[in-house]
C-alpha cells in the first residue's frame, strides 16, 4: 500500500469532476421539488441523457451537440412523468419509479450499438499561464466547461429562487398550490416546466458521466448516482449552495475510495465501492433532523376543482 | 377540450378493468416498438405472449412460468402491504440478495453434512436476512424520520457489493478452480430446493408465494392490522386518530416485505439459480414493484400480474433467441406497462368530461 | 342603472348534480358596503368566484361601470380593480409578509420599496404589520391583515371579503370595521359575505340574500330585523335546541396544568391548561382559530401524549395513553376536520364506522373484524341521525359536509361515551343539521355524559354551554358560568385577558 501516491491537489481537482454529474442532476431535482414535485425518476433520466448524449456526440463528433441532445432527451423523458403526474394525476412516487425502470430499459436499447466506442473528447480549458500555476492552477482552471457550467448553474439557481419574480412564483406553487391557484397562477404549467428543467439537468448530468467522467457507454452506468442526487436535495434542505457542498462531499468520498483502491489499501474493493452509498445514508440520517424546509406541497396531487 | 371530474367515489369496475386496458395499450405500443426495431409486431407479440403457453415447446416453458412468477409474486405481496400504507420499500432487490446470501450461507455452513433440519434453517436464515436488511431503513425512519425510499435503495447498491464480496471471498467454492461463486446447492441434497413434483416447476418458493397471497388476502380483508394498513394509506391523520401507531406499522410493513424478499432470494439461490454468484440478482426486486402496481396492490391481482410478468420474461427470452429481439426491449416493455397502468388509473377516481373548458 | 360600479345580470352556474347559481342579478354601487347573505351551500362562494375570475359563468353577464366585464382569470379581475380576501387565506406559511403580498400583485416593486409601502398602508388603515415576518408565525387576525393589505396595495374599486370575521375576536372585528369604514369613505365598494346577521346590520348598506343558488330578496339591513333576514335565508322557521336545567354530577375529566408542544411548525403549544368537566355538563370553549383548539383535541384524543397526570379520566391518569385505550375507557372525541381526520374520504361508511368504534361496538374480536357488525352500526347511525346517503357502502367523501358531520358526530354519540369532546361540531353545516347535532350533544349531557364543545361560533356556545372559557395562544381563560356573560366579557376572555381581572357581569 502506498498512500503517498495520492496527490491532494489532484484529489481536489478530480473530486470537482466527480461531483459535477450529481450536482447538475440534483439542481434540476431541486427546482422540481421547490415547485412541489417529487420526481424519483432522476436515475432513469440520467441514464437516458447519458446514452442520448453519447450517441449524438459519436454521430456528430461534437460533444456540445451531445450535451444538448442529452438535455433534450432527459427533458423529453421527464415530460412522460409530467403527463402522468400533472395530467393523469398519478401517484408521484410510483410514476417516478416507472420512469426510472423505463429509462433503464430505453437506454440499454438505444445503447446497443455503442458499447466499447470512445466518444470525442470534451476539451478542457487551458489558459497557458493560469493553468500552470502550482496547485491553484490545476484546481481552479483547466477543467472542462461542464465543471464551470455546474458551478454557474448552482449560482444561477440560487439567484433565480431568491431574487426573481419567477422564482418567487415557483416557490409559491411548491408551498401551497391551492393558494397559488387562487391567486391565478398556472400551477400545472409551472410544474411541467420545472419537471422539464429537472429532466434536462438530469440528462446533462448523465451525459457528463458517459462523455467525460468514464468516458464510454455501458448499461446501467449511472449506478445509483440519480438516487444520490435525490438524497443530495434532502441533504441540502432544498438550498442550492448546499447542493454544491453535498456534491463535493460525495465527489470527495468517491475519488478518495478510488484512490485508496488504486493505492492497494488492505480493505477489499467491494467495501470501498459501497462506501459512497453508506455515507449517503449516514448523511441522510444526520440531515433528517432538519425537515422544516421541505416545500409544503411536495408530492401532493393538485387538481383544480374550480 | 377534455377535463377531469372527480367521481363521488372510486369506481370498482374501472379499477378492475384498468390493468387489462394497460396490458392492451402496452401490446399496441410494444408492437410499434418492435416494428421500429424491424420485427413483425404480430409475430413478436405472439412469441412473447402465446408461444410460452401454447407454442411448440410449451411443455418446457410452462413450468418456467411458476419458477419465474413465484419470486415476483412473493416479493410483490410484501411490497404491496407497505405501498398500501404509503411506506415505500424500493430496496427489495437488496433484501432479495441478502436473503440469498444468508440462506445459502446457512446451508453451506453445514456442508457436507446431511439432515432434514438444514433446509428449514436456511428458510429462516433467508427470511431473517431480508428482514434485517429492511429493518435498517425501517428503524432509521422510525427513529430519525429518514426517508425510507432513498435508504432502502442505497442499500441495494451496498447489497450488490456485498454479493460480489461473498462470491469472491467468504462463500467462494474452495473446489471451484478459482472461479467466483459458491458451491452449487443443487448438488447438496439437504440444501436443495428441488421441484416438489418433477417437471412442474413447483418448488417450495411457489408454495410460499401461494401462502403469501392467501395470508395477505385474509390480512387485508378480515384483520384489524390490514384495516390499519389501508387506513394509514388512505388517510394518515385519520389513522393516527383511530389510534394506530405509525412507527409500529412502518416496522411491520418493511419487516414483512423484507422477509418475503429474503425468502424469495433464498428459494431462488437454493433452487433455480443454485449458487451465490456475482450476477445472481436479475432485477426481480424492481420488477416486483411493477407487479405490485399492476395487481392493483390486491393479493389476487398480484398473483395474476406476477404470472403475466413471468410470461413476458419467458416470452422475452424466446424472442431474444428466435427473433434476436434485444433484452432491453423487454425491460422497456415492462416499464411501459407500468406507465400505461398509471396513466389509465386516473379513470378510477375521475371521469373524463368532453366539452368546453372552464377557467382553471 | 348606469351609475352602478358592478352590475350582475342573470348569472347562472351549474355543476354536475347541482345548480350553484341560478339567474342571480344585483348591483353594487360605488362606495357601498353590499352584503351577500346566505347559508352554507347557498351559492355565495361560487358567485364571488365568478366575479373574481376563478369560475366562468354558464350564462348571464356582468358590467363594470357600464362596460362588459368577463374576467377570464383573477389577474384580469385584479386589473379591473377587483380584489378579494379569501375565507381560507391564500397565504404561504413559509414565506414572509412582503413575499406573500408580492405574489398577489400584478407588478410588484422591488422588495425594499414594497416593504416601505406595506408599512405606509398598514399605518394608514390602522393594521400594524411587519413586512419581514414569516407568515406561518402570525395569528389568524394578522394573517387576515396580510390579505387585506395585499388587496389595498392594488387600489381596488371593489373589495370582496369572504366571511372575514369568522377568525377574529370581537375587538379585532371592531378594528376591521373601522378600516372598512375608511375605505368606504374613500369611495371603495365592498362586497361583504357573511351569515352573521348582527354584523351585517351594523356594517352594510344593502343586502342580497341567496338561498339554494337563487336570489330570494334584497333588503336594507338597517331596516330589517335579524330574525327576518334569518328566515329569508333559511326559508323556514328556525328550530332552536331545547334543554332542561341540569344539575352537574361528579367530575369525569380533569386537566391538570396540561402542557404539550404542538407537533406542527406553525402550531400553537398548550400552556398549563387546567379544567374540570362534570357529568351532565356542557363546557364550551371559545377561541379564534389557531389558538390551540386542534392541539387540545389531539391531547384529549390521545394523538398527542402528555405527562400521565395531566389528563385524568374518572380518577385514572391517562395522559400517556394512546387513542385506543382512551376510547376503551370512555373518552371519545370528534375532530374538526371531517375528511381525512375524522373520516377516511375514500373508505365506505361501514369502514369509517369501524374507525373509532371497533372496540366499543364489538366489531373487532381477536384482531379480526366483523364487517357485518360494522355495517349494522353504520346503518344505526344513518337512521338515528338522518344521514342522507344511498347506503352504508358509499364513500365518505360522497356525502355532503352536513351529512358527513352528522355521521362522524353520531358515530361518537352512539357509543355512549363517558366524556365526549367535539371540535367545531357544526362548522360548514347547514342550519337544520346543526340543530340536530346540537340537540344530540344536549341529549347526551342529559343522560349524564360530560361534554366539551370547542367552537368558534359564539352563538352556538352560548346556546349549549353551562360553563364557558376561551383559548388564547394555547392558554385557557378563567372558566365561568355561561349564563349572563356579555359579548364584551367573552371578547376579553378571547383576546388575551387570561391574566387580567375581569369584573363580574
Amino acid at each position: 500500500m502506498d498512500l503517498s501516491s495520492i496527490d491532494p491537489v489532484l484529489l481536489i481537482a478530480s473530486l470537482m469532476v466527480a461531483a459535477t454529474a450529481v450536482m447538475i442532476a440534483a439542481i434540476g431535482e431541486l427546482i422540481a421539488e421547490r415547485a412541489g414535485v417529487l420526481n424519483l425518476g432522476v436515475e432513469g433520466m440520467m441514464i437516458t441523457g447519458a446514452i442520448c448524449g453519447f450517441a449524438m456526440a459519436v454521430q456528430t463528433g461534437s460533444p456540445t451537440i451531445g450535451f444538448l441532445a442529452a438535455a433534450a432527451g432527459g427533458a423529453l423523458l421527464s415530460l412522460l412523468f409530467a403527463f402522468l403526474t400533472q395530467v393523469a394525476l398519478a401517484n408521484q412516487v410510483a410514476s417516478g419509479l416507472a420512469l426510472t425502470l423505463f429509462g433503464l430499459g430505453l437506454s440499454s436499447l438505444l445503447g446497443q450499438d455503442y458499447q466499447g466506442i470512445k466518444p470525442p473528447s470534451t476539451p478542457r480549458i487551458d489558459i497557458p499561464v493560469l493553468t500552470d500555476l502550482p496547485a491553484v492552477g490545476r484546481i481552479v482552471f483547466g477543467h472542462d466547461l461542464m465543471v464551470y457550467f455546474g458551478l454557474a448553474l448552482v449560482a444561477a439557481t440560487w439567484a433565480f429562487l431568491k431574487y426573481t419574480r419567477a422564482g418567487l412564483v415557483l416557490r409559491s406553487v411548491g408551498e401551497n398550490h391551492d393558494a397559488a391557484h387562487a391567486l391565478g397562477y398556472k400551477v400545472v404549467r409551472i410544474r411541467v416546466m420545472a419537471i422539464a428543467f429537472g429532466g434536462a439537468c438530469a440528462g446533462l448530468g448523465g451525459a457528463y458521466i458517459s462523455l467525460v467522467r468514464v468516458p464510454q457507454w455501458t448499461e446501467g452506468m449511472t449506478a445509483g448516482i440519480g438516487w444520490i442526487a435525490l438524497a443530495l436535495v434532502v441533504f441540502a434542505s432544498w438550498k442550492p449552495w448546499r447542493v454544491l457542498l453535498g456534491a463535493y462531499l460525495f465527489g470527495g468520498v468517491t475519488v478518495l475510495q478510488l484512490n485508496l483502491q488504486a493505492a492497494g489499501i488492505a480493505i477489499p474493493v467491494e467495501y470501498l465501492s459501497m462506501s459512497p452509498y453508506i455515507i449517503t445514508i449516514v448523511v441522510l440520517v444526520i440531515m433528517s433532523a432538519d425537515k422544516s424546509r421541505a416545500p409544503a406541497s411536495l408530492g401532493r396531487i393538485f387538481h383544480a376543482t374550480h | 377540450m377534455v377535463t377531469l371530474e372527480k367521481r363521488p367515489q372510486p369506481s370498482r369496475i374501472v379499477a378492475w378493468s384498468t390493468p387489462f386496458m394497460a396490458v392492451l395499450a402496452t401490446m399496441i405500443a410494444g408492437g410499434l416498438l418492435f416494428a421500429a426495431l424491424g420485427e413483425d409486431p404480430l409475430v413478436a407479440i405472439r412469441t412473447i405472449f402465446w408461444d410460452p403457453l401454447f407454442g411448440q415447446h410449451a411443455f418446457f416453458y410452462r413450468p418456467q412460468l411458476l419458477v419465474k412468477g413465484a419470486p415476483l409474486i412473493l416479493i410483490a405481496i410484501g411490497l404491496s402491504l407497505g405501498f398500501r400504507a404509503g411506506i415505500w420499500n424500493i430496496g427489495a432487490e437488496g433484501q432479495y440478495i441478502l436473503g440469498a446470501i444468508c440462506g445459502a450461507g446457512m446451508g453451506l455452513a453445514f456442508y457436507p453434512a446431511e439432515g432434514w433440519f438444514i433446509f428449514p434453517l436456511m428458510v429462516m436464515a433467508g427470511a431473517l436476512g431480508g428482514l434485517v436488511w429492511a429493518m435498517i431503513p425501517g428503524l432509521l425512519k422510525v427513529r430519525f424520520g429518514t426517508n425510507e425510499i432513498l435508504v432502502s435503495l442505497m442499500l441495494v447498491y451496498v447489497a450488490e457489493q456485498l454479493l460480489a464480496s461473498m462470491s469472491l471471498g467468504l462463500l467462494k467454492n474452495p473446489q471451484g478452480f478459482g472461479f467466483p461463486g459458491s458451491r452449487n446447492l443443487q448438488q447438496y441434497p439437504s440444501a436443495h430446493n428441488a421441484e416438489l413434483i418433477a417437471g412442474t416447476g413447483m418448488h417450495w418458493g411457489v408454495a410460499a408465494a401461494l401462502i403469501a397471497v392467501i395470508f395477505a388476502y385474509v390480512l387485508l380483508t378480515r384483520h384489524q392490522l390490514g384495516y390499519h394498513i389501508r387506513l394509514t394509506g388512505e388517510a394518515p391523520r385519520a389513522a393516527k386518530f383511530a389510534g394506530i401507531a405509525p412507527a409500529r406499522l412502518v416496522l411491520f410493513c418493511l419487516g414483512i416485505s423484507g422477509a418475503f424478499a429474503g425468502l424469495a432470494g433464498m428459494f431462488e439461490v437454493s433452487g433455480p439459480a443454485g449458487q451465490v454468484s456475482i450476477d445472481f440478482n436479475t432485477g426481480y426486486g424492481f420488477t416486483a414493484i411493477i407487479v405490485a402496481f399492476l395487481g392493483r396492490l390486491h393479493p389476487v391481482g398480484i398473483l395474476l400480474a406476477g404470472l403475466l410478468m413471468a410470461l413476458t420474461y419467458i416470452g422475452g427470452e424466446i424472442a431474444q433467441s428466435s427473433l434476436g429481439l434485444p433484452a432491453a426491449a423487454i425491460q422497456m416493455f415492462q416499464g411501459m406497462l407500468l406507465f400505461f397502468l398509471l396513466a389509465v388509473d386516473v379513470l378510477t377516481s375521475y371521469r373524463l368530461r368532453f366539452g368546453k373548458r372552464e377557467a382553471a | 342603472m348606469t351609475d352602478a360600479l358592478l352590475s350582475i345580470r342573470g348569472l347562472t352556474k351549474a355543476y354536475p348534480g347541482v345548480v350553484a347559481n341560478d339567474d342571480v342579478s344585483f348591483d353594487i354601487l360605488p362606495g357601498e358596503v353590499h352584503a351577500l347573505l346566505g347559508e352554507n351551500g347557498a351559492g355565495k362562494s361560487t358567485l364571488v368566484k365568478m366575479i373574481y375570475g376563478l369560475v366562468k359563468p354558464d350564462s348571464g353577464e356582468m358590467r363594470m361601470r357600464g362596460t362588459p366585464y368577463a374576467p377570464s382569470e383573477p389577474k384580469a379581475a385584479r386589473a379591473a380593480g377587483v380584489a378579494m380576501v379569501f375565507q381560507h387565506f391564500s397565504l404561504f406559511d413559509a414565506m414572509n409578509v412582503a413575499e406573500n403580498i408580492a405574489l398577489g400583485m400584478a407588478d410588484p416593486p422591488p422588495m425594499r420599496d414594497l416593504a416601505a409601502r406595506i408599512r405606509e398602508v398598514s399605518d394608514q388603515y390602522g393594521l400594524p404589520l411587519d413586512p419581514w415576518r414569516v407568515v406561518g408565525d402570525l395569528s389568524a387576525g394578522e394573517r387576515q391583515r396580510v390579505e387585506i393589505i395585499r388587496c389595498l396595495l392594488q387600489d381596488p374599486k371593489l373589495l370582496i371579503m369572504d366571511e372575514p370575521t369568522s377568525v377574529l375576536t370581537p375587538q379585532e372585528v371592531d378594528i376591521l370595521f373601522e378600516t372598512l369604514g375608511k375605505l368606504k369613505a374613500e369611495g371603495t365598494s365592498i362586497l361583504y359575505i357573511s351569515h352573521k346577521l348582527e354584523e351585517i346590520r351594523k356594517l352594510c348598506d344593502e343586502a342580497t340574500i341567496l338561498r339554494l343558488g337563487r336570489k330570494v330578496a334584497t333588503c336594507t339591513p338597517r331596516d330589517t330585523t335579524a330574525r327576518q333576514m334569518a328566515e329569508l335565508m333559511v326559508g323556514a322557521e328556525l328550530h332552536t335546541p331545547t334543554r332542561e336545567g341540569r344539575r352537574p354530577g361528579e367530575v369525569r375529566l380533569a386537566l391538570k396544568a396540561l402542557s404539550v408542544t404542538s407537533p406542527g411548525q406553525f402550531g400553537t403549544s398548550l400552556k398549563a391548561i387546567t379544567l374540570e368537566v362534570r357529568s351532565g355538563e356542557v363546557l364550551g370553549l371559545a377561541g379564534v382559530a389557531g389558538n390551540g383548539q386542534d392541539e387540545l383535541l389531539a391531547a384529549l384524543s390521545g394523538e398527542l401524549r402528555s405527562g400521565a397526570g395531566m389528563v385524568v379520566l374518572d380518577g385514572t391518569a391517562i395522559g400517556d395513553k394512546g387513542p385506543a385505550e382512551r376510547r376503551r375507557m370512555g373518552l371519545l372525541t370528534a375532530p374538526e376536520e371531517r375528511l381525512g381526520h375524522a373520516a377516511a374520504p375514500d373508505m365506505s361508511l361501514t369502514e369509517n364506522a369501524a374507525l373509532t368504534a371497533a372496540e366499543r361496538q364489538n366489531i373487532a374480536r381477536n384482531g379480526f373484524l366483523s364487517w357485518n357488525r360494522a355495517r349494522g352500526f353504520a346503518r344505526e347511525i344513518i337512521e338515528r341521525f338522518d344521514v342522507r346517503t344511498p347506503g352504508t357502502e358509499n364513500a365518505a367523501r360522497s356525502l355532503s359536509g352536513g351529512n358527513l358531520q352528522k355521521f362522524v358526530i353520531g358515530r361518537e354519540v352512539m357509543q355512549d361515551p363517558e366524556v365526549l369532546v367535539v371540535n367545531q361540531p357544526t362548522w360548514g353545516v347547514d342550519a337544520a343539521a346543526a340543530a340536530v347535532i346540537r340537540q344530540a350533544l344536549l341529549d347526551l349531557a342529559e343522560g349524564g355524559t360530560a361534554v366539551i364543545v370547542i367552537s368558534q361560533d359564539l352563538d352556538e356556545l352560548m346556546e349549549v354551554s353551562d360553563r364557558f372559557a376561551a383559548l388564547n395562544e394555547g392558554r385557557l381563560s378563567e372558566v365561568r358560568p355561561a349564563r349572563g356573560l356579555t359579548v364584551e366579557d367573552i371578547g376579553l376572555m378571547m383576546g388575551g385577558s387570561h391574566d387580567m381581572e375581569v369584573a363580574d357581569a
